[in-house]
């Protein structure tokens, strides 16, 4: 596992994970039996400046979990996270304010991030005076370049969050992220409840604000097809754990891990050239089990067609077989 | 542009006000009775006879045409008497909901937001323990400790409405707190007051302004049943409840010392909870 | 008089608002035949749903307002029946299958005594009566949606159930009696993709199976394109084209249709396109012309002012645009052509 983080120089590095475990206790659960549901179960992931990591998974992954514990809320049982070289989680998982200028958080949904009780103005008034990003009497001028900077009307600023629409909501949420100048933006499924032709207005923003700000992503999402547009590595979560990582060119056209060839399998496609992409013969079936119950062995074993004894008897290790691409299987 | 919007909501909180029938009813019952209790020395026709006034020669007397709602046994006018009680009975409803609604608010906003903490234990403790309490025994209790009269019974009330908003605002508060912009704040860095008072509450408002309009009725018949006891207003000032013992005694003979002032009782409370109802209409989303 | 199993003809439904009526469904026309599968793809906020849900009449009555149309089962009319023939439909003819299985499930009933119910109201009969005979329908049709140990499954309550188990339930329970047409509204949207996928295969074997006639409510043009025979392409209440499902991938006509399908991120990479143009329109005053128009690239005067009227480009491939019109000359799409290459 060591030398997955010795592969690139620590300065590249702004965000490293390592054995990250986040345990919830079962509510209900007898306190002798210990119950816990393993949301997250020794994770290790790294981040380079200016990269767009996809973080890919069904729901019950663990992979918002993830994003919420960097951005410090939730506590984790185990593990490290350094951002540009520093331990966040010491200091009784309190993060610094400067780390809350640096790392901004996108939600999933539109509707209930963006206050209904106040104007757009207010909304994105807020991180320029936490963080005092401008002088007080340049606040107006601030939000109205904050609007601009997302092509959104400046007129914008004095509409409600109700009266505006899905699309726009979550472009209001990005300029709020970009109001604090941060170095470094976790998208955690930004588009999801978005029609097609809104999601390819917010992505292309998404993508040339990347490029203009000098931003680096974690883009949490469950949809493969959006992650090859998009991403430059791309890491599969199933049940806490990472199967597979892979720069995005690799990861689509050789797939490793079965569980990254069954999902690739079960996307709906629109024409012929996508249709060769998808590993044949791999069939979806069964479902991502209760993260209580954790299956013995690679967790994967359950629904796997390739499975052989060893899967369901001891967890494989991550494993590099070619450089860059990351698997956990006993096959690979 | 704002003005234009201005006025564009204000047509939509018309609609929504006015989609049910019975809200503008309500509506003018309440302005009625406003301006009633403003305006009671105008309007009424012997404004003295709300004070100390005597007038054996007119005592008594069903209603006629100078005394549309006849006099009581001291000759006193009645429709004279209901319109002062009126202003009496809704100045307390000022008073109280006006004093306890922000205490309420308050209390359940901290107790909601830091749920699960020794002060959310606290608060609501204390809360339940007030609305474990019989509300109209405590009043009585509170206004029996103190010298009975107007203030101690606006005290009484007033101590025993403030936990209904503080369950009320703690439910809502405590949801919130897990709405992704109330994280979002916290994540940016928003202090604890920002939070509370400009992600929180005004969330919370459309609701309590709402429950303020449903209540004004019920504090007003708390009042009368206060004043009924003899906790309330004191002689010679009329109140409703007062009103409405007296007349007991004298039941069925002078039947209208009794059926008027339950009449207004009546009208103002039905008056108040349409318009209540029209107001909850109006703030809940969507159209 | 025809053949069709289901006829819609110039279906309007508008729903009440303060500002007046939104027309959301403005005038459709859609037809299916016994034992055939059609998909209906339309971003959310086009009316897909909304007509649906006018075909089992299960809008909300104080809201919607239908001006117009027809809408004939087996050259009925399903808008002029009374109430006790539309249960009669409702309960033998049609079901429906909705996006959120765990609405569609009551909490306090178990699995069990939710499809019996089902059972019973389809047969009407003594079957209904008899709880052994109950059963076997019910396990039948658990095992047919491939849930191991149906047994236990009745006995379950729906919270017991994951989501893709649930919406299993829904299938099972939607074609437990014979059914002559389902309609499926976006069955696997709230679901994971390789739930998803298992939901579809299993819907289209079912549906074959059964010859049970299939409409797709959808967002998602990779659906349809993997389910249905036939695709109406759904914009602002209004039907654009419409194409049998190798024709409309292989030769989209209308600039909706094509927009939305560069919109779609596509697993074999080459990046996004920036996205269609403007918003959905305003159904309260929507322009008297084609309701595409103000996000149209190809927009011309006549699109502003007349609605296109649906029409036949090639043998099943309809298309309600002007471009396609013989008014619209060669002349103009040749000047569109430079104008795309420039």
């Amino acid at each position: 596992m060591n030398e997955l983080n010795q592969q690139t120089t620590v300065d590249s590095k702004i965000l490293s994970v390592k054995n990250l475990k986040v345990y919830f206790p079962v509510e209900g659960s007898k306190k002798s039996a210990h119950k816990y549901v393993k949301a997250v179960d020794g994770v290790d992931f790294f981040i380079n400046e200016g990269e767009i990591l996809g973080l890919v998974g069904e729901s019950g992954s663990g992979k918002s979990t993830i994003a919420y514990t960097i951005m410090g809320m939730n506590k984790p049982k185990e593990g490290s996270i350094l951002f540009k070289g520093e331990d966040i989680l010491k200091n009784n998982n309190k993060r610094s304010i400067s780390f809350k200028k640096d790392v901004q958080i996108v939600f999933q949904d539109p509707g209930s991030s963006l206050n209904p009780f106040q104007d757009i103005r207010q909304i994105l008034k807020l991180p320029l005076k936490v963080h005092k990003i401008v002088p007080k009497d340049q606040l107006d001028e601030a939000v109205a370049k904050a609007l601009d900077r997302v092509e959104l009307p400046r007129n914008f600023s004095y509409k409600t969050s109700t009266s505006i629409g899905g699309g726009e909501k979550q472009l209001v949420s990005i300029a709020r992220a970009l109001c604090s100048e941060p170095k470094f933006i976790i998208l955690d499924e930004p588009t999801s409840s978005l029609d097609v032709s809104i999601q390819a207005k917010i992505i292309n923003m998404l993508l040339k604000l990347h490029d203009e700000q000098k931003l680096t992503y974690l883009f949490i999402t469950h949809d493969l097809s959006l992650m090859r547009n998009i991403s430059t590595r791309v890491a599969i979560m199933y049940l806490g754990k990472i199967c597979e990582v892979a720069p995005t060119k690799i990861f689509y056209t050789s797939p490793m891990h079965p569980y990254t060839q069954m999902l690739l399998s079960s996307i709906p496609v629109i024409s012929k050239e996508e249709e060769e992409l998808k590993p044949k013969k791999v069939v979806s079936v069964g479902e991502i089990p209760s993260p209580v119950d954790i299956p013995t062995g690679c967790s994967f074993h359950t629904r796997c067609n390739r499975k052989i004894d060893i899967c369901s008897q001891k967890d494989p290790f991550m494993r590099e077989i070619e450089p860059g691409h990351f698997v956990r299987c006993h096959l690979a | 542009m704002t003005k234009a919007q201005l006025k564009e909501d204000l047509r939509l909180y018309w609609y929504k006000f006015s989609r049910n029938k019975l809200s503008v009813v309500g509506l003018c019952i309440v302005l009625l009775s406003i301006l009633c209790a403003i305006f009671a020395e105008i309007i009424t026709p012997y404004p003295q006879h709300a004070k100390e006034f005597v007038d054996f020669n007119q005592a008594s007397l069903a209603p006629c045409r100078a005394f549309i709602c006849g006099t009581d046994i001291f000759g006193r006018d009645i429709f004279t008497r209901l319109i002062f009680s009126c202003r009496g009975a809704l100045s307390m409803t000022v008073v109280v909901l006006s004093i306890s609604v922000p205490i309420g608010v308050f209390l359940g906003l901290i107790a909601g937001y830091y749920h699960g903490t020794w002060a959310d234990t606290i608060i609501m403790r204390t809360a339940d323990v007030f609305l474990s309490l019989p509300s109209l025994m405590l009043a009585m209790a509170i206004a029996a400790v103190l010298k009975p009269g107007m203030r101690s019974s606006m005290i009484a009330v007033t101590a025993m409405w403030w936990p209904w908003y503080t369950r009320q605002v703690y439910g809502m508060a405590s949801s919130l707190r897990n709405e992704y912009f109330v994280k979002n704040a916290e994540l940016i860095g928003a202090s604890r007051l920002h939070i509370l008072f400009r992600e929180i509450l005004p969330n919370c408002l459309s609701s309590v302004f709402t429950k303020m309009a449903l209540d004004v009725g019920w504090v007003i018949l708390i009042g009368a049943s206060l004043s009924f006891v003899g906790l309330g207003e004191q002689p010679p000032t009329p109140a409703f409840g007062q009103m409405i013992s007296e007349g007991a005694r004298y039941m069925p003979d002078l039947w209208w010392m009794t059926v008027f002032p339950a009449l207004a009782i009546a009208f103002i409370i039905l008056g108040f909870n349409f318009f209540g109802d029209g107001i909850r209409d109006m703030l809940e989303r969507g159209r | 008089m025809n053949e069709h199993l289901l006829d819609i003809r110039n279906l309007k439904t508008w729903y009440r608002t303060y500002q007046g009526y939104a027309q959301v469904v403005d005038g459709v026309n859609l037809t299916i035949d016994a034992g055939k599968k059609i998909g209906i793809v339309g971003e959310s906020g086009c009316g897909k749903t909304t007509t649906m849900k006018s075909v089992l009449r299960v809008l909300d009555e104080r809201k919607a307002y239908l001006p117009e149309g027809e809408i004939l089962f087996k050259n009925q009319n399903i808008l002029k029946m009374r109430e006790t023939e539309l249960q009669q439909i409702r309960r033998k003819n049609i079901s429906m299958i909705s996006q959120e299985p765990s609405a569609a499930l009551n909490p306090v009933f178990t699995v069990g005594q939710q499809i019996f119910d089902v059972i019973s109201y389809s047969k009407q009969d003594d079957t209904a009566k008899n709880k052994k005979e109950l059963t076997d329908i019910a396990i039948k049709a658990i095992r047919d949606v491939f849930i191991p140990d149906p047994e236990r499954i009745l006995e379950c309550y729906p919270h017991q159930l994951s989501g893709g188990m649930k919406q299993r339930i829904c299938i099972a329970m939607a074609l437990v009696t014979p059914r002559e047409l389902l309609i499926a509204d976006e069955p696997g949207t709230a679901l994971d993709v390789t739930i998803q996928d298992q939901i579809h295969r299993l819907l289209r074997a079912l549906v074959d199976e059964k010859q049970t006639a299939l409409i797709m409510i959808t967002h998602s043009l990779g659906v349809v394109r993997e389910l249905v025979d036939q695709i109406y392409v759904m914009y602002a209440g209004n039907i654009v084209e419409v194409a049998t499902t190798n024709e409309l991938f292989k030769n989209p006509l209308h600039p909706y249709t094509r927009g939305l399908m560069d919109c779609v991120p596509r697993l074999s990479g080459g990046g996004i396109s920036a996205g269609i143009y403007g918003y959905v329109p305003d159904y309260v005053h929507p322009t008297p012309g084609c309701r595409f128009s103000p996000r149209c690239p190809y927009v011309k005067e006549i699109c502003r002012v007349q609605k296109p009227l649906m029409l036949e480009v090639s043998e099943g491939h309809t298309v309600a645009c002007f471009r396609y019109t013989d008014s619209f000359t060669e002349q103009h799409r040749q000047e569109e052509s430079i104008g795309e290459r420039a």
